[in-house]
């Protein structure tokens, strides 16, 4: 069981610094978002269910920490990525396609 | 031994997220930068907890958690429509 819990670990910490990576080289806002949401959602509930699977007593106690990280690190990226669209920051160089256009006639 | 080295790669990463906090273009770089560091904040916490067997680590991320998650709200709207 420690094993596991330390695998379990291992694997989240390599995506929390990959997402920490993501944060400091993409190229653009949006970029930034995605790589760093999906990267700390994953690698944040890995590593806390790691601890609780290491140390079997706190285990319902991360549980919840790590349910509260699931909900909340979503929610929070989603407003900000809002914000930062409806502020209207342009988008890299690089991008193809953007669909928020479409909508700017029926914004709010 | 082997949680030590899961600490040195978080750290590592939340060093990355302050460098971004800092070269930041725009406001919401800066936002998106400290979302991300608290995260990998609460995620650190928790591990420090299980190395020093400190219980109470615990309730210091779940509390940190729910504070970042707020101001972090209050700030994509500060971005979105001024106070």
């Amino acid at each position: 069981m420690e094993l596991f819990g330390t695998i379990i670990t291992g694997i989240g910490a390599a995506f929390l610094f990959i997402g920490s990576l993501g944060i400091f080289r993409m190229p653009d806002v949006y970029n930034r978002v995605q790589a760093g949401t999906k990267c700390t959602t994953l690698g944040g509930f890995l590593t806390i269910i790691g601890v609780g699977i290491m140390q079997p007593e706190w285990f319902w106690k991360t549980l919840i920490i790590a349910l509260f990280v699931l909900i909340s690190n979503p929610v929070s990226s989603h407003a900000l990525g809002r914000a930062a669209r409806k502020k209207g920051i342009s988008l890299c160089d690089k991008s193809v396609v953007d669909k928020t256009e479409e909508f700017n006639g029926q914004k709010d | 031994m082997k949680e030590l080295i899961f600490i040195f790669i978080i750290g590592v990463g939340i060093i990355l997220c302050i460098i971004r906090m800092i070269i930041g273009p725009t406001a919401a770089d800066r936002a998106i930068a400290m979302d991300t560091a608290t995260t990998v904040a609460v995620a650190l916490l928790v591990l420090l907890a299980f190395v020093f067997d400190r219980y109470v680590y615990l309730d210091v991320a779940l509390v940190y958690s729910i504070i970042s998650f707020v101001g972090l709200i209050a700030i994509a709207r500060y971005l979105e429509k001024g106070i």
